[in-house]
């Protein structure tokens, strides 16, 4: 029963543990903390996306509108209204989920490849709007002329501009607030009547349940988070530029999900992990490392389609 | 001279339309049958243009006409056959993740061997001249792919009302189940309505690149306007998709003339229009999905 995974502590130990020293072992490893950052952020929109996916069982192939929108709503606060990295993410995260609110009732009632296509069909406004508006948002250049400034909290002021170690940790503070909401939301009636939804929606639907408000608000909760993640990620970069908004971007989301395990809480983080590591890996190696995260693709879904922690559980079991 | 900006852009959108309503048939025809949205569509389209380009030195802009899709078809039913075959049955994720690999694979693969630079292709020369000073839009081979689109799309129509195929076709698109049942070999005619929808992509692509010139991403810029296409025309209904991109091609090529930064997502304010007030789609069905 993988759903009840959160319940375990091991799982729990072992993976803030490795978190919570990552920037001590990482370097030793042949790693950086910024590629340690981006596995976070990314580890994050894919567990929101698994959230909707893995969850709720309903397919979507459109988050990257939601993480783009996160990114550009921080990028553009604070190069146009104010110099606060605090108040941008919280402005990125804002109209991320606004976005993904509005959109919904278009979405919801619709099921399986059909939801796909349309919630990726989406997506695309938004990468034209970044695309075209170029004099606001940079175009096809993204946007620059601005960098995550130091955090004020009255009491002190965390330089997370220069120090990358202080920027990570964080990322991490939110990471744990984000991913522990989630875990209780999911723990809790609502998320039960979620997993109820994913098993059975008929059966759901006959015992009263709305489910299109559920799947409704599983929507927008997942588009929420990744809204968040995308906001760190310009930040992680200082920049944000259409490709964040890309449709490609959404199915490198979907591919962590699977590749790590969707049926399991932190199996999205470990395909972050995995597939962060190895494209960074590749386009070091190879001018063609397109051709082989597309064959990456392919292998994973042709010879591990239960991902990594679907392998393992499977083990143990038998 | 307004409405001959008018004329000139609807007559665009009209044959950028061709083109997205031939390669979302294709599309429609596997997610119809098979449930799987190909999004390698677009890929098969650079292929069928990029042979195309190889062939022409040695049989002509004709023969290259009529053999670039033919062996994109090939290919095509290589491929379902070997990769997207053991997904049947399986959650549709994973046929949708596939085939995004495969895109990925595609597009960087014709890099590979034909290069990142946009190819010279040349068409016929008596096709490129103007028919007429006033409407100097109106080139001979503008005229020729509208043609040649509706001759494919004449022809697909009755392939699935006349043949044998095409009536198995439509019946296992409304019923897998029994089709099989009654003895019709399910894997071949899933093989080869595949094979079907991606001669239309390698159609498609020998076409475009006559218009829109041949690089590696051509594939990826008309694929979305191809799910749009289907959204609005209605899923499951082959019309309504040929409805649906004609009516994407115009509004977007009207859009030009009075807001052009609005071009691109012009056809994507459609969709949620057509989603709000009628989420089957123009012609789609009622409750089939």
């Amino acid at each position: 029963m993988g759903d009840l995974d959160i319940n375990k502590q091991a799982p729990n130990v072992v993976v803030w543990l490795l978190l919570l020293t990552m920037p001590f072992w990482l370097s030793h490893v042949g790693g950086y903390v910024q590629l340690g950052t981006q596995v976070v952020v990314l580890g994050l929109a894919a567990m929101a996306l698994n959230f909707l996916l893995g969850y709720t069982g309903v397919l979507s192939f459109g988050h990257a509108a939601y993480f783009g929108l996160g990114a550009y709503g921080t990028a553009m606060t604070i190069r146009y209204l104010v110099p606060s990295t605090g108040l941008a993410l919280v402005v990125g995260t804002v109209v991320g989920t606004i976005a993904a609110a509005i959109i919904g009732p278009l979405i919801i009632r619709l099921r399986g490849v059909y939801f796909a296509m349309v919630t990726i069909a989406f997506g695309q406004v938004f990468y034209f709007i970044a695309f075209r508006w170029n004099t606001v948002t940079g175009g096809d250049d993204g946007l620059t002329g601005w960098t995550r400034l130091p955090l004020h909290l009255g009491f002190t002021t965390i330089d997370i501009q220069n120090n990358a170690n202080a920027f990570y940790y964080l990322v991490l503070v939110l990471f744990a607030l984000s991913t522990g909401l989630m875990a209780w939301l999911l723990r809790s009636p609502f998320g039960r009547t979620l997993i109820a939804i994913r098993e059975n929606e008929r059966r759901a639907r006959f015992l009263g349940i709305p489910v299109d408000q559920h799947i409704w608000m599983s929507w927008v909760i997942s588009c929420c988070f990744v809204s968040l993640a995308g906001g760190l990620y310009a930040l992680l970069n200082n920049f944000v530029d259409p490709r964040a908004l890309y449709w490609t971007q959404s199915g490198d989301f979907v591919i962590m999900a699977v590749l790590g395990g969707m049926r399991s809480f932190w199996g999205p983080l470990i395909g972050a992990a995995i597939y962060v590591v190895l494209r960074d890996y590749l386009s070091s190696m190879t001018e063609n490392w397109e051709s082989f995260i597309g064959l990456f693709f392919v292998l994973v879904v042709l010879f591990f389609p239960r991902g990594v922690l679907g392998m393992i559980r499977r083990r143990v079991m038998s | 001279m307004l409405t001959q900006l008018v004329l000139f852009n609807v007559f665009n959108g009209l044959i950028v339309g061709a083109f997205y309503a031939l390669m979302a048939l294709g599309l429609s025809l596997i997610l119809n049958l098979s449930g799987v949205i190909n999004f390698a569509h677009g890929g098969f389209l650079a292929i069928g243009g990029y042979l195309a380009y190889t062939l022409i030195p040695y049989v002509g802009f004709w023969g290259a006409l009529l053999l670039a899709p033919i062996l994109t078809a090939i290919i095509g039913v290589i491929v379902e056959r070997v990769l997207i075959r053991p997904l049947y049955g399986r959650d549709p994720l994973y046929s949708l993740l596939l085939t995004f690999g495969l895109a990925f694979i595609i597009e960087d693969g014709t890099r590979f061997i034909w290069g990142a630079q946009s190819l010279p292709f040349q068409v016929p020369g008596w096709l490129v001249t103007p028919l007429s000073n006033e409407y100097f839009f109106l080139t001979g081979y503008r005229l020729f792919m509208v043609l040649v689109v509706a001759v494919a799309v004449i022809g697909l129509f009755l392939i699935l009302g006349r043949t044998r195929l095409g009536m198995r076709i439509r019946a296992g698109t409304l019923d897998l189940e029994t089709v099989s049942v009654l003895g019709v070999n399910v894997r071949l005619l899933r093989n080869l309505n595949f094979g079907l929808g991606i001669y239309l992509a390698g159609l498609a692509g020998v076409l475009a690149v006559g218009q829109l010139g041949l690089q590696p991403t051509i594939g990826a810029s008309l694929i979305m306007p191809s799910f749009v296409a289907i959204i609005v025309g209605g899923l499951g209904s082959l019309p309504g998709t040929l409805l649906g991109g004609l009516l994407i091609g115009v509004a977007s090529g009207v859009t030009t003339v009075f807001f052009p930064s609005a071009t691109e997502a012009v056809i994507y304010v459609m969709m949620a229009a057509v989603l709000l007030v009628r989420p089957r789609g123009l012609l789609g069905e009622e409750g089939r999905f």
